[in-house]
């Protein structure tokens, strides 16, 4: 039944190693279209790096990754850019522009882009941010002048506002107390829904994944070791994701402390 | 033994030298890339005029102050040494020598090069480690058109206007000191200065401003882009940025110097 879904985003055979340490290993994965995908794992298995190379902002050592089955490893500017244009990314820290006020960075795509003159980018990115939830007061303040959870908002605000096909959250509720992660992880899903995008998330906040995961993969050691739907998550004996679920320090997972 | 002792010595030896090479390579790498950017657009103007503002407008007093207080220096100095031989009259074109061949354009390039060089690295360091570069690439904006490039073409060309500003207010601080400090007669300081002028000396003066200017920014977003490991890497980042440009500048000062006068 799964075989006649439409892949999105195909990996296979990916490897990246930063001098000697070899943090992807061979990593397999497909998503697909519409579905939003978690992939947990601890802190150092090359969840980031993994979404780094989907976006090329990182070159794998070796392997493939399709998007809309067009090759993106070692493709030129050209076509990376063109698979950007069909992204949005909403970072763990945010990333908005310190230099440019609110509704500046969550139109910038739009301005620099996609031809908007400034005064209809404004109106656009407003009611953008009215749909994650903010008002028009703060969209002449700087990032530094918001919050924590508001900067997250804007991020996803920017990162929602071209309707892109693909976004990708890179640890959406760290840092954020218990509350507004999950009003975070209502926005996430209700922007997913809302413009039937595919998404893939990396977290090790389980709450989190079990809220917004369509299907979860584990991460360890550079490679998937688990794949499956949120209720098999619960029933699964495989002790690696047994042990990062109960967030346990004895398993076969070693942490050095 | 010793073809062991030989081998630790060029294992030694080897380290620091891939490591210079590798360094080398990138700063290739980037020089080349930043070029190129320059020259196919998108052109960011807007941006580019905020860095002739930061780089040019608001380096104003700094300059002012560094070239007057200057010429005011060689003026003293000049009197001080060549009184003995009756030589007040050289003054005024010693004055106008050292400002625009020399002074102004090293001392306005080390000044820029603490004020703008360290913060375009910190600016574009902190952009590095917050991924806001990152981000810039989500957008399909390309970081060296979007960073890079303006501020190179601002520090090519601003800087050598703010050196013609630092020629300026350099001889008019070695006139303050001739005229009322040393009692000379103005109209004859000024015509004296007018008649030393050589075109070539403010040539060269301009043309190592662009160079200092070219370099300064190159530095500056260099550190600031390669910048890793959060406040630490930033800080870094400053000081290589301010340290290697300086000593760029004056190594470029002494081969462009060659370049025009050497016979």
């Amino acid at each position: 039944m799964e075989k006649e879904k439409e892949v999105k985003i195909r990996i296979r055979d990916l490897h990246k190693s930063f001098g000697k340490k070899c943090v992807l290993d061979g990593v397999n994965l497909d998503l697909y279209k519409g579905e939003s995908l978690v992939v947990i794992g601890g802190s150092g298995t090359g969840k980031s790096v993994l979404i780094k190379c989907i976006q090329g902002l990182l070159i794998p050592d070796s392997g493939s990754i399709e998007i809309d089955d067009i090759e993106i490893v070692n493709e030129n500017p050209d076509v990376i850019d063109r698979m950007h244009s069909k992204m949005g990314m909403l970072f763990q820290g945010g990333a908005l522009f310190d230099s440019l006020t609110v509704w500046e960075n969550v139109a910038f795509d739009l301005i620099q882009n996609r031809g908007f003159n400034k005064k209809e980018a404004k109106i656009v990115a407003i009611k953008v941010l009215r749909q994650v939830g903010l008002t028009e007061d703060i969209a002449d303040l700087y990032p530094s002048e918001l919050s924590g959870g508001m900067q997250k908002r804007v991020g996803l605000a920017r990162a929602v506002i071209t309707r892109p096909e693909i976004i990708f959250f890179d640890e959406p509720t760290t840092g954020l107390d218990p509350i507004m992660a999950d009003v975070i992880n209502d926005l996430i899903i209700e922007s997913a829904k809302d413009l039937g995008a595919t998404t893939l998330t990396i977290t090790h906040d389980m709450a989190s994944a079990r809220k917004i995961a369509d299907k979860i993969a584990m991460l360890y050691q550079g490679k998937i070791i688990w794949y499956g739907t949120v209720k098999d998550l619960d029933k699964t004996t495989n002790p690696y994701v047994r042990q990062f679920i109960n967030g346990s320090s004895k398993g076969p997972i070693k942490v050095e402390k | 033994m010793i073809i062991r002792l030989g081998e630790a010595f060029l294992r030694t030896l080897g380290k620091p030298l891939v490591k210079f090479l590798y360094s080398l390579g990138d700063l290739t790498s980037f020089f080349v890339k930043a070029i190129y950017h320059c020259f196919v657009p998108p052109f960011y103007f807007k941006l580019f005029f905020k860095q002739v503002l930061d780089i040019g407008f608001y380096s104003l007093p700094v300059v002012g102050l560094t070239t007057l207080f200057a010429g005011m220096v060689i003026a003293l100095q000049t009197y001080s040494g060549f009184s003995g031989f009756k030589a007040e009259s050289v003054i005024a074109s010693v004055v106008l020598i050292s400002v625009t061949r020399e002074l102004a354009p090293v001392l306005s390039a080390l000044m820029v090069a603490g004020r703008i060089g360290a913060a375009m690295a910190a600016e574009i360091g902190t952009m590095r480690v917050t991924e806001q570069i990152d981000a810039l690439v989500t957008l399909s904006t390309n970081p060296f058109k979007y960073l890079v490039a303006p501020r190179l073409w601002a520090g090519l060309l601003v800087l050598p206007l703010l050196v013609l500003i630092g020629d300026i207010i350099g001889i008019f601080g070695g006139y303050v000191v001739g005229v009322y400090k040393l009692g000379f007669n103005p109209a004859n300081y000024i015509t004296a200065t007018f008649q030393d002028l050589q075109y070539i000396g403010i040539i060269s003066g301009l043309v190592k401003a662009a160079v200092f200017g070219f370099i300064i920014s190159m530095m500056g977003c260099y550190h600031g882009y390669k910048s890793k490991g959060g406040a630490q890497g930033v800080g870094n980042a400053t000081t290589n940025a301010v340290v290697s440009s300086s000593i760029l500048i004056l190594i470029f000062n002494y081969l462009i110097t060659e370049m025009f006068f050497s016979r």
